[in-house]
């Protein structure tokens, strides 16, 4: 396998007149988890759906394990995972029953290194849907049923496996599951993943990369340390006086805090120094672009 | 991948589906609705006579209804699923499967000639048993066997382009609407020769007819093709006329479902799904 598991160069997209996506670049190395975080209309969705073969890009170069997905036959659709938003389809099945047919439109991708399809009580037991195996899925319950969409897309084993906002609509109990799936996913198979979200704290936990989509530009790339960092000049200090609390924004945290003591000594309690996280950065990425 | 394991898929994916439609009550419970219906309406049109004759008009009706039962399960039933199974994306995870595709429009087509050919089936013992003048003889069988596949063969690949063609579950009733006035012309009640000549006309246009005609040949009594058309069964006809539906739709069929699933992606189930939900019920 190669060490690069997608690429995309110059990526553009247009509806009619409007320009969706402005020539955007990164690639996705293998055995990574990459995080696509970006406002509503930044082009997120736009992107993954190229990315995935469902949709004709306007312009640019895509090459997603090793092929285009505009030109690329079965062979590769078996080695992507897709699981995306909203579905409610067979509703009638049984759980098992989905899995196990599903599944066998894997088994003639077989390859020496990559066994396909996932054994499916193993599968629905990785989900954590054992008790509801032989239910019928109109009968799970959202966080159920979108642990079944996971299970789904990577039923035959994906080399690449794309998530587009996949905890949408959670409540946080649902949502911590949902996480801890996916990172048995990643630790255990080596997945690489690109998913996409607007919840800052789900790319912080799950990605080992982010890439901040806004306006249809790539505006940061990198890991959520790095990208933290970059706002660090921005701190803000906290502290109390005389029961009297005070916050400043500052640029040189260290200087400041030190001019602080200096000035009242031990007066000074309750002393914060905040640093930016990747919320910070984000919002003042997308702020920035905004202006 | 090849065909055979394609087709394999296919049926697997058929089998299931039709388990499902057994077993899952609310659609059981529709599916056998309108087979009441037609069976009751059925009994009900026995004591009355084929207009210059002393024959059952309920036993005239009874091969029609199986020709109509073809136009319905073939051509609105598929069109039906396909649009729903577009609402709820179980069109796009067949595209994100591979050959999944190809393996639900086989799916699609074993369901609904079995269904079909269960409904025929049914309605035929129950000719036999309780509709005097219904009979099965082996010519008969024999045309009752191939106006059955040309049947088939010129009603799903219909549905499956209407059923590709419409964008949106609410134009079904545009689908329906001729439905119902087609049942009308094409002689399924009441003999089409006592319709107005330019009906008879458009009657003759549509698969149903034909479908009907083929049927009663195949099940009455050859003096009763006295009522039809130029008082023959015109059976040649009806081999021509459901050829060139079947020809007709498996020509459209495939380049008007490619181009419908090609333009599946995961946004436009979500907006669909939106626009679902604004819908006023």
């Amino acid at each position: 396998m190669s060490d690069v598991a997608a690429e995309v160069c110059d990526l553009r997209m247009r509806y009619g007149t409007t320009d969706v996506l402005h020539g955007i670049d990164f690639e996705i190395r293998t055995g990574e988890v990459v995080a696509l975080l970006g406002p509503n209309g930044a082009g997120k969705t736009t992107t993954i759906e190229i990315l995935e073969g469902f949709r004709a890009r306007s312009a640019g170069r895509v090459t997603v394990l090793g092929a285009d997905p505009e030109h690329a036959g079965e062979q590769w659709r078996a080695r992507l995972g897709v699981v995306l938003q909203s579905w409610r389809d067979h509703a009638k099945w049984r759980v098992s029953e989905l899995l196990r047919h599903l599944g066998s439109y894997y088994a003639r991708y077989a390859t020496a290194e990559i066994s396909r399809p996932w054994d499916t009580a193993e599968l629905i037991d990785l989900v954590g849907l054992t008790a509801q195996a032989d239910r019928r899925i109109a009968s799970l319950s959202g966080g159920q049923r979108r642990r079944l969409d996971v299970a789904i897309g990577i039923v035959g084993r994906p080399e690449l496996l794309f998530l587009d906002e996949p905890t949408s609509g959670f409540d946080p109990m649902a949502r911590r599951e949902f996480h801890e799936l996916v990172h048995r996913l990643t630790d255990r198979e080596q997945a690489t993943v690109l998913l996409t979200t607007h919840d800052l704290a789900e790319a912080e936990k799950l990605a080992d990369r982010v890439l901040i989509l806004a306006g249809g530009r790539i505006v940061a790339d990198g890991s959520p340390d790095e990208l933290a960092l970059r706002m660090s000049a921005q701190a803000e200090v906290r502290w109390t006086v005389d029961g009297q609390r005070y916050v400043h924004p500052t640029d040189e945290a260290t200087a400041f805090t030190r001019k602080l003591f200096a000035q009242y000594g031990e007066a000074v309690e309750d002393l914060e120094v905040r640093r930016a996280n990747l919320e910070d950065t984000y919002l003042a990425l997308v702020e920035e672009y905004e202006k | 991948m090849n065909a055979t394991s394609v087709v394999r898929l296919g049926l697997a994916r058929g089998g299931l589906e039709l388990r499902h439609a057994f077993t899952y009550l609310p659609d059981l419970l529709v599916g056998l609705f309108i087979p009441l219906i037609q069976i009751l309406v059925l009994l009900l049109m026995r004591g009355h006579h084929v207009p210059g004759t002393t024959f059952s008009l309920g036993s005239l009706t009874l091969p029609s209804i199986i020709g109509v039962s073809f136009a319905f399960g073939g051509m609105i039933g598929v069109a039906a699923q396909l649009m729903t199974d577009r609402e709820d994306g179980t069109l796009l995870r067949a595209k994100a499967t591979p050959s999944g595709m190809s393996a639900y429009v086989l799916g699609k087509i074993t369901v609904s000639s079995a269904t079909t050919l269960m409904g025929l089936v049914i309605t035929l013992i129950l000719g036999l048993a309780a509709f005097p003048g219904v009979s099965l003889t082996a010519g008969g069988f024999a045309t009752l066997a191939w106006v059955a596949v040309l049947g088939l063969l010129a009603t799903i690949p219909l549905g499956i382009t209407l059923g590709s063609l419409i964008p949106n579950p609410r134009f079904f009733a545009l689908v329906m609407l001729p439905f119902g006035g087609l049942v009308a012309l094409s002689g399924i009640f009441y003999p089409i020769t006592h319709l107005a000549g330019w009906l008879q006309g458009i009657g003759q246009v549509f698969p149903m007819y034909w479908l009907g005609l083929g049927m009663r040949a195949a099940l009455l009594p050859s003096g009763l093709a006295s009522v039809e058309i130029d008082g023959s069964w015109r059976l040649p006809y009806v081999f021509l006329a459901l050829t060139l539906w079947a020809v007709l739709g498996l020509a459209a069929a495939p380049p008007v479902l490619r181009r419908m699933a090609r333009r599946e992606s995961g946004s436009r189930v979500a907006a669909r799904r939106e626009r679902a939900m604004l819908r006023p019920t």
